[in-house]
């Protein structure tokens, strides 16, 4: 019995002709919270459709704290909970009704559990509702509330903050960060690189079903700002100083500049040597790649897998893994 | 403690209670036997090609009994494929499957509790369309003695046991058609069309039962199970077509439930 939140495995899910998820390896630690973050149609809610127990999985596996939610169904879902796309109840039933019925379903019917659980998403209020008069906001707090009350120790949410106002988002992710401060392990799918930004700390971006980064964030955003620009009194030498210096990739004359990626580390030993090559800098400068450029360059290539990131060999998944 | 199959069932009937299209099937199994009796305290006429039909003015028994015969073929089989074709694809268009499946059920439990609701729901229809028939029959007609099959004549209770007894064979079937509808409900996956499909099989074995050169198979259609209950009300009590349809219709009950049972265990749920 392993520890691993989550473990998921060569995992493919095909429809058809589409190849929804494409082999993806994917490994959530305790204490993670892990962002899975890919646009439209990368292969999200299928993925956590397969660790959920949901569908099955052309090939591949999932582990849940090292129990198969494929094979053994329900049981591997002891102390997970979640949910995908958008939460959904019996509309024509009260919002406390939909609750009772879950915590039943999870065995454990204590009334005290469901308030508790609706007066955490603020929703004890409007509980005697029927869920069918509810604004989208509502239902996905609703969501919420109904996984907590499984008192999860691994919580996957699939784009929880979509479809919600600012301060409906900003609340979420209050939440969020605040279960994840109390010791729960949060796996959350994103196409808002943001909002992963903000609240994770290890990501996976997924491209057309495969995974073309996996890795905390800072490296990622280490790498983001790898590309610099320089000028000097004589680019032609200049180009020479770089392309001597270890370190640097892919430096070339681009009209005035000479463009280059290197780490920070490498710049600044960079920059001695031209001074000491007697160059004249009139500017070293950073490229303006953010990690949103970053993000769209993974996941707008022409083939997945084809880009890669420098100076990050350990953060960088390339193709199938 | 985990939940199990009663947690489902107990939750399923709550459901079933809160939804409006429940409440359609029971008006019906309420208001046909109450239509049908109050026409016949209005006029003189009776019903006379069914069974039972030439006594409907002697012996108010003999009125649920031909209620059945009508009942049975259509009313009763369209009143449990209402709820039985719903009961799975209705959650599967509303994207609850996911909800519940996410909890700590196993995908059988959640199936078993819906098969008996949707079971009890029939059981409940045919009471009260039984109940209203043999109380209102009563009133118009006289809890008198009844005229058999067999041309004997027994007493209003033991004619009321008999009449108790005709409901619960015919059952039988019914109970079929529900798995039949339930088996439907998981593999189309769509509320119409597992409701219209369970009306659609039923009809269209009381099809091949009338098309010439397939009188073989008579025996051996669901639909003729229907009438298996005439078997009590000769005398003596003619068992063999009793015993008969219980065989047939577990040649079809059982496939339908092992389908429907293997297809909501493998299937994915991707819908919602
Ligand atoms: N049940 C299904 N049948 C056929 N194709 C499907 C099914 N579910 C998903 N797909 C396909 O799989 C691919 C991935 O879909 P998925 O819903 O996992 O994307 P996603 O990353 O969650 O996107 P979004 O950000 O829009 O929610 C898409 O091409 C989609 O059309
Ligand atoms: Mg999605």
């Amino acid at each position: 019995m392993s520890d691993t939140p989550v473990e998921a495995r060569g995992l493919v899910k095909q429809y058809g002709r589409i190849t929804a998820v494409d082999h993806v390896d994917l490994t959530v630690n305790r204490g993670d919270v892990y962002g899975f973050l890919g646009p439209n149609g990368a292969g999200k809610t299928t993925a956590l459709r397969m660790m959920l127990g949901l569908i099955y999985p052309t090939a591949g596996s999932v582990r849940l704290f090292g129990r198969d939610p494929i094979g053994e169904g329900a049981a591997a879902l002891d102390g997970v909970a979640g949910f995908v796309e958008a939460p959904r109840f019996y509309p024509y039933m009260s919002a406390r009704t939909n609750m009772r019925m879950m915590a039943a379903y999870d065995g454990d019917e204590a009334p005290e559990r469901v308030e508790e659980a609706l007066e955490t998403v603020e929703l004890t209020g409007r509980a005697d509702d029927k869920v069918g008069g509810y604004s989208h906001g509502m239902r996905q707090r609703l969501g919420i509330a109904a996984a907590l009350l499984r008192r999860p120790n691994l919580l996957l949410l699939d784009e929880p903050a979509t479809g919600l106002d600012p301060g409906g988002m900003r609340d979420m992710r209050t939440l969020i960060r605040r279960l994840a401060d109390g010791g729960m392990t949060v796996l959350l799918s994103s196409h808002l690189l943001a909002e992963v930004e903000e609240l994770c700390d290890r990501v996976a971006i997924i491209r057309a079903g495969r995974i073309v980064y996996e890795g905390a964030i800072h490296e990622l955003k280490a790498s983001a700002a790898s590309a610099y620009r320089l000028r000097t009194s004589d680019n032609a030498t200049a180009l020479g100083v770089c392309q001597a210096q270890t370190g640097v990739a892919a430096a070339r004359i681009e009209g005035a500049d000479i463009r280059m990626e290197a780490g920070e580390p490498t710049i600044a030993e960079l920059s001695v040597a031209l001074i000491e090559a007697k160059l004249q800098i009139t500017a070293l400068v950073p490229e303006g790649a953010t990690l949103e450029d970053l993000f769209f360059r993974l996941t707008e290539g022409s083939t997945p897998g084809e880009i890669e990131v420098p100076d990050r060999p350990a953060g960088v998944v390339g193709g199938t893994a | 403690m985990r939940p199990g199959v009663l947690t489902v069932y107990r939750w399923e009937l709550r459901k079933l209670i809160a939804l409006k299209r429940t409440y359609i099937g029971l008006f019906a199994a309420i208001g046909v036997p109450l239509a049908f009796t109050i026409s016949l305290a209005l006029r003189s006429g009776r019903p006379n090609d069914v069974p039972f039909g030439a006594y409907v003015h002697q012996s108010g028994l003999a009125i649920p009994l031909v209620l059945l015969t009508f009942a049975s073929a259509f009313l009763l089989p369209l009143i449990t494929a209402l709820v039985a074709g719903d009961i799975v694809a209705s959650e599967d268009q509303n994207g609850t499957l996911k909800t519940i499946l996410t909890r700590s059920l196993q995908r059988g439990q959640v199936f078993f509790g819906k098969v008996l609701a949707a079971l009890t729901y029939t059981l409940v229809s045919m009471v009260l369309l039984g109940g209203v028939a043999i109380i209102a029959g009563a009133m118009v007609s006289g809890f008198n003695s009844l005229t058999t099959l067999s041309g004997t004549t027994v007493s209003a209770g033991s004619a009321l046991a008999l009449v108790l007894a005709s409901f619960g064979v015919y059952l039988i079937p019914l109970f079929t058609v529900a798995l039949i509808g339930v088996m439907l409900s998981v593999v189309t996956r769509n509320s119409a069309a597992a409701v219209v499909g369970t009306l659609v099989t039923v009809l269209l074995i009381e099809l091949i039962g009338i098309l010439p050169g397939l009188e073989s198979l008579q025996p051996y259609l669901l639909t003729r199970q229907f009438d298996a209950w005439q078997g009590l009300l000769r005398q003596p009590i003619d068992w063999s077509p009793i015993a008969h349809a219980a065989w047939v219709c577990a040649l079809y009950c059982i496939p339908a439930l092992v389908v429907g049972f293997l297809v909501f265990l493998r299937r994915d749920v991707a819908g919602g």
